[in-house]
């Protein structure tokens, strides 16, 4: 790896990168906090203003965002949770044990990821509405519990994670596939675990196309479908539908402040690998 | 059998070995636990990929195919277990519709407005992020922050910012003295603000896997060329890029993937007027064009056909891709 240091340019540049990146979430913020009226006039306001309580207050209880919330924490925990799961299962067998057909199998994985949702739409519709689950939460679930990218990004790790003398040596001493599951790849596979959930979480929060089909407004939405159906009145209130985007966004850019560093790592760990 | 056993890991030896060791004493219960032990061993591979593929047959290649099925019938929302067997007329239907073509073309423009700018952008933010940086961590950081957001936020935010009377991006314009632009009505407008959604959200996400792709170029490459007195700038063109194009190609597979699906900007851009992409559809898109047939206009079949056309339509795409990637490779 080359390391040029980087000269007062590079900062100037990233500095505004950085500002872009930002600036509408922040703006967010600052329209939550204003009047309807306020955010009616020329300039655009730049700073806070002292009407986020009543804001949040009114979004709240106008698209039901107690429950939307809990519904997307529900959703988007199971799916990472299940992802992380079965995607541990599906990486160990493919980068470290050997059977026949686990090429051709490997390959079909990562052929599934580019197969466009929207071709499932309908008959995944079909489907729900045949065993009643619409606008209930197993619908969005069940179909995301498990991804291509999951099983691909623990197989990356694990080819050089899990070293199979590890592996081996468990074997000897007559540990069932099971045990070694438990006592040599969870352990070694954690890290990997920890970002593919968080990476999961992400996607599963923000997940729109299928959510939108499959949960109405009316019934029990995530935060995604909530937000379509704020400020609904004649004439919106944008400083509502702002203060829902902002209680949509905050619990993940909370996860974010937190666990940045390990997300950007395994991002281009993923990326590499390959 | 022969390559059954070929293909066990070579731990399949061990359990056997400590039984002949042990003085050739098999009683009973050990050679039934080292049958089941072998058992094991060849079947819990398939064990750990099942559920992966139990999953995907159950909600992902049945509904695959199943679409196909149900865009030869007529079917409608309100009654999708009555099915009218109709043949290619929904794919007749759409041959003839000007809002397919319509969608079709919106779809193009937006993808590659949103598409290429961005891996553009990403590439150059990708190269500056790989300089020896203070507080690298937290431009890495903010520069994904987007990429948490998500659809539904960001769109509900830039409608304001792209307001065409008191939003802030005509406001900044008419500062430094243009015209305010109608960026929801005007047909380029509204497409360039759309992209602009999609590029803000996915321009950090990219540059990231071109960070991690650069921090795998070996440095001596950089160091011949800077002997042969290439400027930083050739280096990125001649050392980084080339290095790159595997990377590069993977984020332009992935990006017109995404492309092809744009769904949630141009919903939600409409500020809650429907699934039309706008008062005169101009920035309506594939995937919004199925929504609103099957969703709105509850007609299942059409939007089963919609859904297969996009696939037809990717399908195409990556053969052309992979034809350009062949001669570029045999070159």
């Amino acid at each position: 790896m080359r390391s040029l240091r980087a000269g007062r340019f590079t900062y100037v540049v990233l500095a505004l990168f950085t500002a872009g990146s930002l600036f509408p979430l922040v703006w967010t913020a600052i329209a939550a906090s204003r009047s309807n009226t306020r955010l009616a006039q020329t300039p655009p306001p730049f700073w806070f203003g002292g009407n986020l309580g009543r804001n949040l207050q009114l979004a709240w209880t106008d698209a039901n965002m107690g429950t939307a919330l809990l519904n997307t924490v529900i959703v988007a925990g199971t799916v990472a949770a299940g992802t992380v799961f079965f995607s541990t299962l599906a990486g160990f067998a493919f980068a470290k044990l050997r059977f026949r057909g686990s090429r051709p199998l490997l390959a079909l994985v990562i052929g599934t990821m580019l197969i466009p949702p929207q071709l499932s739409v309908v008959p995944l519709y079909m489907l729900i509405a045949k065993l009643s689950w619409t606008d209930r939460l197993q619908a969005v679930i069940l179909p995301t519990l498990v991804g291509a990218f999951g099983v691909f990004f623990m197989r990356q790790y694990l080819v050089h994670a899990l070293p199979m003398e590890l592996v081996e040596a468990a074997r000897t001493d007559g540990a069932s596939s099971l045990r070694v599951l438990w006592h040599v790849v969870f352990p070694a596979a954690r890290p990997a675990m920890a970002v593919l959930g968080m990476l999961t979480f992400v996607m599963a929060w923000n997940d729109f196309f299928w959510p939108i089909v499959a949960l109405t407004q009316n019934g029990s939405p995530t935060v995604q479908v909530a937000l379509t159906g704020l400020g609904r009145g004649y004439i919106p209130d944008q400083s509502v539908i702002m203060a829902g985007a902002l209680l949509g966004t905050l619990p993940l850019l909370l996860v974010f402040l937190l666990f940045g560093r390990q997300i950007v790592g395994g991002i281009m760990q993923g990326a590499v690998k390959g | 059998m022969t390559d059954e056993t070929a293909l066990l890991s070579p731990s399949a030896v061990g359990p056997e070995r400590p039984a002949a060791e042990g003085g050739g004493r098999s009683r009973p219960g050990q050679a039934w636990r080292s049958r089941r032990y072998r058992w094991d061993l060849r079947w819990s591979p398939y064990a750990f990929v099942a559920p992966f593929f139990l999953f995907f047959a159950a909600f992902g290649l049945f509904p695959l195919l199943y679409t196909g099925w149900a865009a030869l019938h007529q079917v409608e929302l309100t009654d999708p277990d009555s099915m009218t067997w109709v043949g290619l007329r929904n794919f007749t239907r759409l041959w003839d519709d000007e809002f397919f073509w319509n969608a079709l073309r919106n779809t193009v423009t937006i993808g590659l407005l949103s598409t290429v700018p961005q891996l553009a952008i990403a590439l150059g933010l990708a190269h500056l992020l790989n300089y020896r940086l203070r507080g690298s961590a937290f431009f890495r950081v903010a520069v994904l922050t987007p990429y948490a957001t998500s659809v539904a936020a960001a769109t509900l935010v830039f409608v304001l910012l792209f307001g065409r009377d008191y939003g802030m991006v005509n406001w900044a314009l008419s500062a430094v003295g243009f015209e305010a632009v109608d960026w929801q009505n005007g047909t380029f407008a509204s497409q360039l603000a759309v992209s602009t959604i999609v590029i803000w959200r996915w321009t950090g996400y990219n540059a990231l896997i071109y960070l991690a792709a650069m921090q795998a170029v070996p440095g001596e490459l950089y160091e011949s060329a800077a002997l042969d007195g290439a400027s930083r700038f050739q280096q990125f063109l001649h050392v980084t890029v080339p290095s790159l194009r595997p990377t590069i190609f993977f984020t332009c597979v992935v990006s017109t993937i995404g492309a092809t699906q744009l769904f949630g900007e141009p919903l939600l851009f409409n500020g809650g007027a429907g699934a039309t992409g706008g008062s005169d559809h101009q920035f309506q898109t594939l995937g919004l064009y199925l929504y609103e047939q099957g969703w709105v206009n509850l007609h299942l079949g059409r939007a089963s056909a919609i859904a297969w056309a996009m696939f037809l339509i990717l399908l195409l795409i990556a053969g052309a891709a992979r034809l350009l990637r062949g001669r570029k490779d045999s070159r």
